[in-house]
């Protein structure tokens, strides 16, 4: 049955894309509008660019050139299932909504369309279970691990121990939001302390509310999972009442420039845990400059090169590349199809050697993936913010997350997916 | 010329009454039956069922539910997005409660169920009217979106809040889940849309209509000539409920398959389908689909032309479209404030009278 399937996608994805077949096509379901654009729109420039930067230095990938196909969805289920009914059909080899709606909504389609789906750091955290969510994974680390991330850094900020403090989880007030929830009710039930959630309404840009309950309440710290202009609203009412910065950490999603500037000098002290480089002192940068941006065909004006999201849209586009190229090499072709590109991707093993060739030595962490852990090493640093010299400045190593208590969380998780979905979980 | 009652002879009472009396509109209907059942399927292909015709007729559900209570009794509602959630949320529960229950009666409980939620919130309308009842449908809407966020019962407990629909499926074909192909999809929404829109034009053809319409027209006038507010207004609230939540139901379950009630049920919905029916016209069957078409088929028709045949950057295909439709929405309203129903009749008007106005 699935073979069959996976036959038919084949065939209709060959149809459909006839003579451009000699490209590899790398959708890019980007938001450049709306309330989450801030964060959106460096991403995307990253992810783009260096696509770019392959097609103009290298000739593509393994000789096939890749083409980029950008779809607007800003950050609205609807609009992403549009964007991927239109894009599926061109031969799009792997999907990154960078939205965590987006991505439950394309899982249960993606895996029947036999197209995988990279969700980088977000999406649901179970897929990292490769033998349930065959089609799905969300390396270098998920939710869960930022979430224990976090509270190990609290933990060692308080002297190694969490007893008797308050912890409160300000999260947007949707599946994005509320993943680390049960990370951290766990965490909270082992370390000790207490866990206030504050949720906010999408898209977050008023949020009074929450903070005059964090100020009246004075929690020890404040975990923050927010994303566009609610990250902007957020340092900048935590700047208002005064709460101390290095206190206030947020996910690897709410710690780019565009969220801490407008808040200014407030903003100074605030943390975030990152898995990506920071700035430009990258030799792949270089690269840029010469081949993408002094040639005009940088995506966006350059102003974003080297930020906190841009700098992870082209780590985001340099796994994509990588599996692609591991696909070609197990399959011994160029032109690899999605289904192969599933293959390259359950196959990646992107050494920090590797990451040196290309112009980008310990830009991330280096990433393996098997076919039964879809989520990479789990591991994330803390950088904090310099609102003087305005720089994000790395303040730890890369922290490993406590993967023993998120791997039961994720088998708890994923089967009660399996079962609800009727998947009989595949041997590794 | 072709247009007009002129030889087509009424023998009996029911032909006088029906609702096409020219034969030639008569026809156009059986043509458009004929192209929406056997032609459009022909030619369906994922991308349209799934970004167009099938957010297209379910919103015309949608439309036409909101016209009953809006347009035919003139009770402003805002709460057209909680009530959507309701059915959407009454759907999940019953598929994940009775799992060998046919998606057809899941539809229709959950339509049930949302029709007597809705004449909950329709109670306040025996009290108060016009901008202060939207007020108070606009509280129901953030109190359903708010209940099922907070409630993890309706999500069943998921981490996410998330609701995913099952796969059920009608005759052997699957219309819900990922499997479930374009085809049986839009034609499982055509049969509701089109049972639904057959009901609501007969029902506001009859008595109830009629009590509606006088409640709307003059609320004192029509107690004093002997309608009964009571049952007028909350059979509205109930009807109209009633195929909202037919229309959340089938939002969730066939078209989206996972959604989370802030993001797909919000205070946007409730515009966007108040927006439908002023567009479309108020108190017109035709209207609803009109106000469908427009809002559902407009941005995509625009974003493919700009993005994909002009070639222009997403980001300003995307702002541009929404300027042309704001510009559209405005202009509609200007040259016709009755909406494009009210073009409609004008064009059959002149029609009639062709080739020789005087």
């Amino acid at each position: 049955m699935r073979l069959t399937r996976q036959a038919a996608a084949l065939a209709a994805a060959l149809l459909a894309a006839g003579p451009a077949m000699a490209e590899l096509v790398f959708p890019s379901l980007d938001y450049r509008t709306g309330p989450f654009a801030a964060s959106g729109i460096p991403f995307a420039d990253g992810y783009t660019d260096y696509f770019t930067l392959l097609n103009e230095r290298d000739g593509g990938i393994g000789g096939e050139m890749t083409r980029v196909l950008p779809c607007e969805t800003g950050y609205n289920t609807e609009k992403g299932v549009e964007c991927y009914e239109a894009t599926k059909g061109e031969g799009a080899l792997v999907y990154q909504p960078l939205s965590t709606g987006i991505t439950y909504q394309l899982i249960p389609k993606a895996s029947a369309d036999g197209i995988p789906i990279h969700s980088m750091g977000y999406g649901r955290t179970s897929a990292a279970n490769g033998t349930v969510f065959e089609w799905v994974f969300n390396y270098p680390g998920n939710y869960w691990d930022a979430a224990s991330i976090m509270t190990q850094h609290a933990k060692d900020m308080s002297d190694g121990s969490l007893q008797g403090k308050t912890i409160a989880l300000l999260h947007h007030n949707s599946a994005y939001g509320k993943e680390p929830i049960r990370t951290l009710e766990t965490l909270a039930e082992r370390e000790g302390f207490d866990l206030t959630l504050i949720p906010v309404d999408s898209p977050g840009q008023e949020q009074k509310s929450q903070w005059l309950q964090i100020r009246r309440e004075r929690p020890d710290f404040v975990f923050f999972w927010g994303w566009g202009v609610m990250n902007q609203v957020a340092i900048q009412e935590a700047a208002n009442i005064r709460y101390p910065m290095e206190n206030f950490i947020g996910v690897w999603w709410s710690g780019a420039e565009p969220d801490v500037m407008p808040a200014g000098k407030g903003a100074h002290g605030y943390k975030s845990v990152n898995f990506t480089g920071v700035g430009t002192d990258f030799p792949i940068f270089d690269d840029i400059r010469t081949h993408v941006v002094d040639k005009g065909l940088a995506a966006g004006d350059g102003s974003s090169v080297g930020q906190v999201q841009y700098n992870r849209g082209l780590y985001a586009a340099m796994l994509a590349a990588e599996a692609a190229r591991t696909a070609q090499e197990i399959h011994g072709t160029s032109a690899i199809n999605a289904a192969q590109m599933r293959d390259g991707m359950e196959a990646l093993n992107l050494t920090e050697d590797r990451m040196a060739e290309l112009g980008m030595p310990s830009f991330g962490p280096a990433v393996e993936v098997s076919c039964a852990n879809h989520a990479g090493p789990g591991v994330a640093l803390v950088q904090q913010w310099d609102a003087e010299a305005r720089t994000w400045t790395p303040i730890t190593d890369f922290i490993a997350a406590d993967r023993e208590l998120i791997q039961k969380l994720i088998d708890e998780d994923s089967a009660a997916y399996a079962a609800e979905n009727g998947i009989t979980p595949r041997d590794c | 010329m072709f247009y007009r009652e002129a030889g087509d002879f009424k023998t009996s009472y029911r032909d006088d009454g029906q609702t096409f009396p020219i034969a030639f509109d008569r026809w156009r209907y059986y043509f458009v039956l004929l192209v929406g059942f056997v032609g459009i399927p022909l030619v369906l292909t994922e991308y349209t069922a799934n970004a167009v015709m099938i957010p297209f007729l379910i919103w015309a559900i949608v439309a036409i539910g909101l016209n009953i209570l809006t347009g035919y009794c003139g009770q402003v509602s805002l709460g057209t997005g909680g009530f959507m959630a309701v059915g959407a949320y009454a759907a999940y529960k019953i598929m994940t409660a009775a799992p060998e229950l046919n998606i057809l009666f899941v539809v229709l409980l959950s339509g049930g169920v949302t029709a007597a939620v809705g004449m909950l919130f329709g109670l306040p309308s025996l009290r108060i009217k016009g901008f202060y009842l939207a007020v108070a449908t606009l509280a129901a809407q953030f109190f359903l979106v708010w209940l099922f966020n907070r409630v993890p019962w309706f999500y069943n407990n998921s981490a996410s809040g998330q609701i995913t629909a099952p796969e059920r499926s009608i005759l052997g074909m699957a219309v819900t889940g990922p499997q479930a192909g374009a085809v049986p999809k839009y034609l499982f929404c055509l049969v509701i849309l089109f049972a639904l829109a057959w009901l609501a034009r007969n029902l506001t053809r009859g008595r109830l209509g009629r009590s509606w319409m006088a409640i709307r027209d003059m609320d004192i006038a029509a107690e004093i000539i002997g309608v009964n507010p009571l049952r007028a207004k909350l059979s509205a609230f109930a009807i109209s409920s009633f195929f909202v939540g037919v229309g959340g139901a089938l939002f969730f379950t066939v078209y989206l398959g996972a959604v989370e009630v802030g993001e797909a049920f919000g205070i946007n919905k409730s515009f966007l389908a108040l927006f439908m029916i002023i567009i479309g016209g108020l108190g017109s069957i035709f209207g609803s689909f009109a106000g469908a078409a427009f809002m559902v088929l407009m941005p995509v028709l625009l974003k493919n032309l700009m993005v994909d045949t002009l070639s222009w950057p997403t980001a300003i295909a995307a702002h541009f479209e929404f300027m042309i439709v704001g510009a559209l929405i405005v202009f509609f309203l200007v040259v016709e404030p009755h909406g494009l129903a009210a073009l409609w009749r004008t064009a059959k008007e002149k029609l009639r009278l062709w080739p020789f106005p005087h």
